[in-house]
């Protein structure tokens, strides 16, 4: 019963999980409680102690243009003590914000955790810039090798959100984006051709997804189950075949050739902006085109509709006379799809070939991106971002010197991970009838 | 939208294994008729409607439409051929609005499948006017009171152009005002040419409204009724055989009070207070019965007293004993017998024999057991006793209690939680989907323990069983007591009090209290010696 905490709705106490009352008005009146303002000032104070008080002399400077922007910005220059100490008091100023909220039991709103987040990644940064041997980055090439790195995630977490949303766990995601990676580079070496590549990789996470789709939804296996042995199989057996057909003629099966950027004339020259949006390879504007497209799907088309009925209330669903378990099993299959074109990025975009593991346990960060996007592709989007620019960050800083090792760096991206999923969000509530099999009558 | 539709059943058998649900079953709806299935719990009733709407196939038998055989493969079918359904549980996602769940299955939809929910809310609004429903659109399903919800699944039917409405218990969830309420829009939608089968075990509700009465029991159509035919008619119908629909009990003699609650407060994982300052008392040789509308705070208030939730406050004494924050283990041993509202998962283990389930409190004691070991010749002792005195009904006593029928089950439990010297005896939903034979089997065991002297709380949903049973009725709205009122108050002044308004508030109601002296008793704190 624990699990319906978020239901929060006074005089519910729903005894045995159904049967609401429900003469209860349409309050939500989720507890108020200390956790956000606990968290932040912890977090302030932190910022003030290193941030601030600790800070390096030095003058940390950021890179706003690349070479080759059509017109030039200033890189922005600060001092990492005084700057520190402004963003940390800035931050406390927060935190006391929230405190001041909770005594009058009131809730945290969303833009403070939000601005909060960007204030305290900014005197990170400062922080770390400004304590390193060459204090310069280039903040443009920082957010855009973010973006670059979270593709993959993207992908991943929008296969979660196609899974979860019709009622079935996908833990098999790394499995996908693995399966996606080894296909696309050995069908694009044998071709010849980063497309046909790039449309077996979504066939290879296709198949994948289904015997996920199969064993949980017509064998009711235990889809947590599955779903980590399939991961285990892919890895598996892609390590095989690249022991022992890849490297044995690693020009013949593991040298595909790669889609490169394409850059759109003149927005591409954009500062910032450009080389996100347009300075892409194939596969980066396609993620653009899935987030958008499993959006408006999801939420404003027939198929959304029925999509998100099955994975709330199956049997709702299945009196109105939609199929519950094909549903389930295309949906998933799509998910999959998605999943394999996000582990073409691997060997078509980031490297030329394939290696042992390329996925790097990236499906399991996809699926907290997922879950700290609140199952809504635009939300994973933007969490698998943040995600992205953790991982990205802590390979810039290793390069320009910080006194801070080179490991606790490494550390940063799986950090944020958990803080994203397990704190500063609150409780968000996923598919009711997510992980649940559906069996008639 | 009137268009005449006779709907047929000829001879339906519906098999679950070797478990015949439908036996041969033949049924007419005759269009624009209120036509009751009357039976038992388990009579296979709702069974036979999930064939007619497509949900199960039939084993044998077909259904005609206007005198032309159909087949359904599944709802979508039937709903194409005019039959709605309105389940038990209602098949509402929750989280979506009344307009989305309205549309879902049958969505207008503009260009490339786009949802077009604009076309589903006048359609709601056409029909919320026609039939005063008084329905928001974009309303969260989740957040409305469970008649709303209920008038929401009558939308989804009618905005399929339902002909045949398919009411399965519609009543079990309501109050006796949205009962009321629901019997109206039965009439007012049987005006306008929908035909409605309706399903009820409830007599007073049936004879009220139905047309028709086909009585089922144990699959079988056993006859026809009239509306007119007097109750007792009608329940030995159901039953098949003459039941004494009234309990003959005594009058309480009530001694002295053993059993207090004071301020009692239960916190919810998720903050709410779902029992919130709560006081009551309960004398030897007294039955008080807790009524409300189901999850108003009923189970927390039980599971509080048992020890089974987190955070309690208040008090909770048994002869002078506290029990809050005791082990359950010890409030079983100061002498409290517990009957939990869902036996299956909380009464008994499924897969353990009958006999293991009548010793499941007491397998560590004397004569059950010996030091480490148990004895198996007292446990099979002890069940062949009690399967006598309950009768239940089950193959051996060695026979695994999930095979056992709902009533059997329930038998199976009170007779675990009466077999020992009980200082209070608690019973939530002692009857909840028991057949009409063995409620009143159980009725005469709550009343033989309070005669005993034991102090009983009963927990009910069902107001007819509170009515029966109780010497005094406490009312819970929201965890909050209402009021507690003497045995007797009409089922108008209950109906108000489960809606949340006291009893002062609404005094003048004239049946109310003829069994004391005094109308109302003012809410929380009842005194002990109020009981004529």
């Amino acid at each position: 019963m624990s699990t319906t905490v978020s239901s929060s709705k006074p005089g519910k106490p729903q005894p045995g999980g159904k049967g609401p009352d429900t003469r209860a008005a349409a309050v939500s009146a989720k507890p108020v409680t200390w956790k956000t303002p606990v968290l932040l000032t912890a977090f302030g104070l932190v910022a003030l102690v290193f941030f601030g008080l600790l800070a390096p002399t030095q003058t940390a400077s950021f890179g706003i243009s690349t070479g080759s922007d059509f017109f030039q910005l200033p890189a922005v220059e600060v001092n990492a003590f005084a700057g520190g100490l402004v963003l940390s008091i800035l931050l406390l100023g927060l935190s006391g914000y929230a405190v001041y909220l909770k005594t009058k039991d009131r809730h945290v709103p969303g833009w403070l955790t939000v601005a909060f987040i960007v204030l305290f990644t900014a005197a990170f940064l400062i922080w770390v810039v400004g304590g390193a041997r060459t204090p310069s980055i280039s903040l443009a090439g920082l957010i855009a090798g973010s973006v670059t790195l979270a593709v993959p995630l993207v992908f991943g977490s929008l296969s979660g959100v196609l899974c979860e949303r019709v009622g079935v766990v996908n833990i098999a995601i790394e499995g996908q984006l693995l399966g996606g990676a080894f296909t696309a580079a050995i069908v694009a070496s044998v071709t010849q051709n980063p497309l046909i590549g790039l449309l077996a990789a979504a066939v290879a996470g296709a198949v994948v997804s289904m015997v996920l789709a199969l064993f949980s939804i017509k064998y009711l296996v235990n889809q947590i189950i599955v779903g980590v042995v399939l991961n285990v199989l892919v890895s598996g057996v892609t390590g095989f075949l690249f022991s022992t057909v890849m490297q044995e003629d690693s020009d013949r099966f593991n040298s595909p050739p790669g889609l490169d950027a394409i850059e759109i004339p003149v927005l591409s020259g954009i500062p910032i902006i450009g080389p996100i949006l347009f300075r892409q390879s194939l596969v980066g504007y396609l993620m653009y085109i899935a987030v958008l497209v499993v959006w408006v799907g999801l939420f404003k088309t027939r198929w959304g509709l029925r999509v998100r009925a099955v994975g709330e209330h199956p049997q709702a669903a299945d009196t109105l006379g939609i199929n519950v378990n094909a549903t389930r099993f295309w949906n998933v299959t799509l998910g999959g799809a998605v999943a394999g074109i996000g582990g073409s990025f691997f060997t078509l975009v980031a490297i030329d070939s394939f290696t042992k593991e390329i996925s790097g346990g990236r499906g399991f960060i996809a699926l907290a991106a997922l879950i700290f996007g609140r199952w809504n592709p635009i939300g994973a989007f933007f969490a698998a971002l943040l995600f992205g620019f953790a991982d990205n960050l802590q390979s810039i800083v290793t390069i320009i010197g910080t006194p801070v090792p080179s490991q606790f760096m490494a550390m940063l991206p799986y950090l944020v991970t958990v803080l994203a999923v397990a704190g500063l969000v609150g409780k968000s509530r996923g598919p009711a009838a997510s992980g649940i099999p559906y069996v008639k009558g | 939208m009137v268009r005449v539709l006779k709907l047929e059943l000829r001879g339906i058998t519906k098999r679950f294994g070797s478990l015949l649900a439908n036996d041969h079953i033949n049924l007419v709806v005759e269009p624009g008729q209120i036509h009751c299935l009357l039976g038992e719990n388990g009579a296979g009733k709702s069974t036979l409607m999930n064939v007619l709407y497509g949900l199960y196939e039939p084993s044998e038998g077909e259904i005609l439409i206007d005198d032309k055989p159909v087949s359904f493969r599944g709802p979508g079918d039937a709903m194409a051929a005019g039959i709605g359904m309105v389940h038990q549980h209602f098949m509402l996602v929750p989280v979506f609005t009344v307009a989305e769940n309205v549309a879902l299955g049958a969505e207008p939809t503009k260009a490339a499948r786009f949802l077009d929910l604009d076309a589903t809310r006048s359609r709601i609004k056409e029909i919320s006017d026609q039939y005063g429903f008084d329905v928001d659109p974009d309303a969260l399903v989740e957040d409305l009171p469970v008649g709303v919800q209920q008038r929401v699944e009558i939308i989804k039917a009618l905005v399929r152009n339902a002909n045949v409405l398919i009411l399965d218990e519609p009543t079990a969830v309501l109050t006796p005002q949205e009962t009321d309420e629901l019997l109206d829009i039965m009439r007012q939608l049987k005006a306008s040419g929908t035909s409605i089968v309706f399903i009820s075990h409830k007599l007073r509700e049936v004879k009220e409204v139905s047309d028709t009465i086909t009585v089922i029991r144990r699959g079988k159509v056993v006859g026809t009724a009239d509306p007119a035919a007097s109750t007792t008619d009608l329940a030995s119908m159901m039953v098949g055989r003459a039941v004494s629909l009234v309990l003959d009990k005594a009058p309480a003699r009530p001694q002295e009070k053993t059993f207090e609650v004071r301020d009692l407060t239960v916190i919810a994982p998720n903050g709410q207070h779902v029992v919130d300052g709560l006081s009551l008392d309960i004398s030897r040789g007294e039955i008080l019965a807790v009524a409300g509308v189901q999850g108003n705070g009923q189970t927390e208030l039980t599971e509080a007293i048992l020890g089974l939730q987190e955070r309690v406050s208040g008090s909770v004494r048994l002869d002078g004993k506290e029990l809050v924050g005791r082990s359950v283990k010890e409030v079983l041993d100061a002498g409290v017998g517990f009957v939990p509202e869902d036996r299956k998962v909380d009464g008994l283990v499924g897969t353990f024999s009958v006999a293991e389930n009548l010793v499941l409190d007491l397998y560590d004691k004397p004569p059950f057991a010996k030091g480490i070991s148990m004895s198996p010749a007292k446990i099979m002792e002890n069940a062949k006793a009690r399967i006598g005195e309950f009768d239940v009904r089950t193959p051996s006593a060695a026979a695994a209690a999930g095979t056992l029928s709902g009533g059997n089950q329930q038998k199976l439990v009170m007779a675990r939680e009466l077999s020992r010297p009980l200082r209070l005896f608690i019973a939530s939903q002692p009857t909840r989907g028991v057949d009409v034979g063995s409620i009143e089997f159980l009725h005469r065991r709550i009343v033989a323990e309070r005669d005993q002297g034991t102090p009983v709380m009963i927990v009910s949903t069902e107001l007819d069983e509170v009515m029966e049973l109780a010497d005094r009725i406490a009312v819970l709205y929201k965890g909050k007591l209402v009021g507690v009122v003497p045995a007797g108050t009409s089922r108008d002044v209950l109906g108000l009090m489960m809606a949340g308004i006291p009893p002062e508030e609404h005094s003048h109601s004239p049946q109310a209290g003829q069994a004391a002296g005094r109308t109302t008793i003012n809410t929380s704190d009842a005194e002990g010696g109020d009981h004529a």
